[in-house]
């Protein structure tokens, strides 16, 4: 594999007084899937905040094909190829599906991207989401409305993905529909950096995976390599395990 | 016959408030920015068209082709210096900041041209009227009107159909979201201000040919702007444009009743609908 698209160096942020992160090494190769696994507040959010450009960092924190671009803000990140399905889907309430959608669209032609992704390409993956084209988001329900967020992330065009807890509060069967889509997202070639709360889920759909614990990395390996004990360890506390 | 009457000047007059409206239907209903130098911007423009006017002799239209691009620059300015450093979640700042904005420039209006009643010379237009059966329909109210459906219907279009509007209804709803997305929220919004204040350019050549402007005056636009589009429903283009109907039907019904009544009337009515239907007559649960 090539050198890596992104990397944290020493990563630091923070809101306000409280410090969130202390300092984490990241890196993801391209097309590499790399799952980011912890605990609540663990600070796995806070991390793909601070690549988005949502929290104020030093430059030379996160780095893309080696230039310094920590602190850059975020539509200027989806300019360079970074798009995210953010915590909690963030769509635009009172917009139809398809405005919301064609939002991405819009921008992601304004700015000059091009890639795989359109519209119909997007139907055929989640077929719902052409019938409900013209519903407003708010009238979706939960796992629709996961697939229009991470639609409108495709439909920018990244060459890397960030995935916020993509899986919470749905339902199993649903999960295992939105995660079918992750095979054809990586087939276009994109990187992909998943935040999950399912450390199963995370260690079958990622490449490598970090475990974060209370702002640092406890543990870094290939996912089918790191064993559920070192797992727990890493997630609950206890000494620094690389495997 | 006197209350069809008083229903078609009231029709005419909404035309005129719909003007100011606009720009409020898009600041404060779809932005949420509270603008309460709006009414001063109006007056400023005006008075500003009025200097031209005099002082290099140009008729009404003229004015507004100079006028409005100055007034897109003024309202791209007021967002890119001001109202971008205040927007966010709470709407507070931002009335301040323009509460500031609207007592300096009614002392600057003060301090260049006097506390004096002005118009703009019309060249006869604000005179000329038609008779249709028994009712005398002014020529200029007619075209206030004729003026204020294409900048609805323009507006409305632009919101719903253009990459633009789009933009700019996601930013409204969540401007983090908006930004992941790719769109540059504060481009977004000076060009909204933009067109707001832009739109005020054409309400400025047309209050200042329909009555006189004096640097004080702003605030009843502000208020009539402000009815308009509660009456009409936050958010609603066309919402807005109704509301400004229901304004101006309702003064003029009212000044029928009693001159001293009419503006009376349109707070009432304004109040009745806050009070029964406080989401605007279009606007959602």
């Amino acid at each position: 594999m090539s050198g890596p698209i992104l990397s944290t160096h020493g990563l630091i942020a923070r809101y306000g007084d409280f410090q969130a992160l202390y300092g984490i090494d990241f890196e993801i190769a391209a097309g590499e899937a790399v799952a980011l696994i912890g605990a609540n507040g663990a600070g796995k959010s806070t991390f793909l905040r601070a690549v988005m450009g949502l929290l104020p960092v030093a430059p030379d924190m996160v780095r893309m094909e080696g230039s310094n671009i920590g602190g850059t803000a975020t539509d200027r990140m989806v300019q360079m190829g970074v798009a995210i399905v953010p915590e909690g889907r963030r769509l635009f309430a009172g917009m139809s599906v398809e405005d919301n959608l064609r939002v991405a669209i819009d921008q992601a032609e304004r700015l000059g991207r091009k890639g795989g992704w359109s519209l119909p390409r997007l139907h055929d993956l989640f077929p719902i989401l052409k019938e409900k084209a013209r519903t407003p988001v708010q009238s979706l329900s939960g796992g629709q409305q996961q697939m229009v967020s991470i639609g409108r992330a495709l439909l920018c065009q990244p060459r890397l993905l960030l995935c916020d807890e993509i899986s919470l509060g749905l339902a199993p069967k649903v999960i295992r529909e939105i995660y079918a889509a992750l095979p054809e997202v990586r087939a276009q070639g994109t990187s992909v950096i998943l935040v999950e709360q399912d450390v199963g889920l995370a260690k079958q759909a990622s490449d490598r995976l970090y475990c974060l614990l209370e702002g640092r990395v406890t543990l870094t390996g290939r996912s089918i390599e790191v064993t559920r004990d070192a797992i727990s360890q890493a997630y609950f506390g206890g000494s620094h395990a690389v495997v | 016959m006197q209350w069809f009457d008083a229903l078609v000047q009231g029709v005419l007059l909404g035309g005129m408030y719909a003007q100011y409206a606009l720009g409020m239907a898009l600041m404060f209903g779809v932005m949420k920015i509270v603008n309460v130098s709006h009414g001063d911007l109006v007056i400023l423009l005006s008075l500003v068209g009025i200097s031209l006017s005099s002082s290099f002799g140009l008729g009404p239209f003229t004015v507004m082709v100079a006028l409005v691009p100055l007034a897109l620059g003024l309202g791209w300015l007021l967002q890119k210096a001001i109202l971008n450093k205040v927007v966010g979640e709470d709407p507070l700042p931002s009335l301040i900041a323009t509460f500031g904005l609207s007592l300096a420039l009614q002392n600057l209006m003060l301090q260049i041209w006097s506390a004096n009643s002005r118009s703009l010379p019309g060249g006869g237009i604000e005179s000329k009227s038609i008779q249709i059966g028994g009712i005398y329909i002014g020529l200029l109210p007619v075209i206030v009107l004729v003026f204020a459906v294409a900048l609805t219907w323009g507006l409305d279009l632009m919101l719903k159909r253009s990459r633009f509007g789009r933009a700019l209804r996601a930013a409204a709803a969540d401007v983090e979201a908006a930004a992941m997305t790719g769109i540059n929220p504060r481009r977004v919004y000076a060009s909204a201000t933009a067109i707001a204040v832009g739109i005020l350019g054409f309400a400025a050549v047309f209050q200042s040919l329909r009555s006189t402007v004096a640097p004080a005056d702003g605030g009843a636009q502000l208020i009539y702007a402000f009815e308009a589009v509660i009456i009409g429903g936050m958010g609603s283009v066309w919402g807005a444009f109704i509301g400004s109907m229901v304004l101006g039907v309702t003064q003029a019904l009212g000044f029928r009743i009693d001159p001293g009544f009419g503006v009376l009337a349109g707070h009432l009515v304004f109040l009745l609908v806050l009070a029964t239907r406080p989401q605007g007559l279009f606007g959602k649960a």
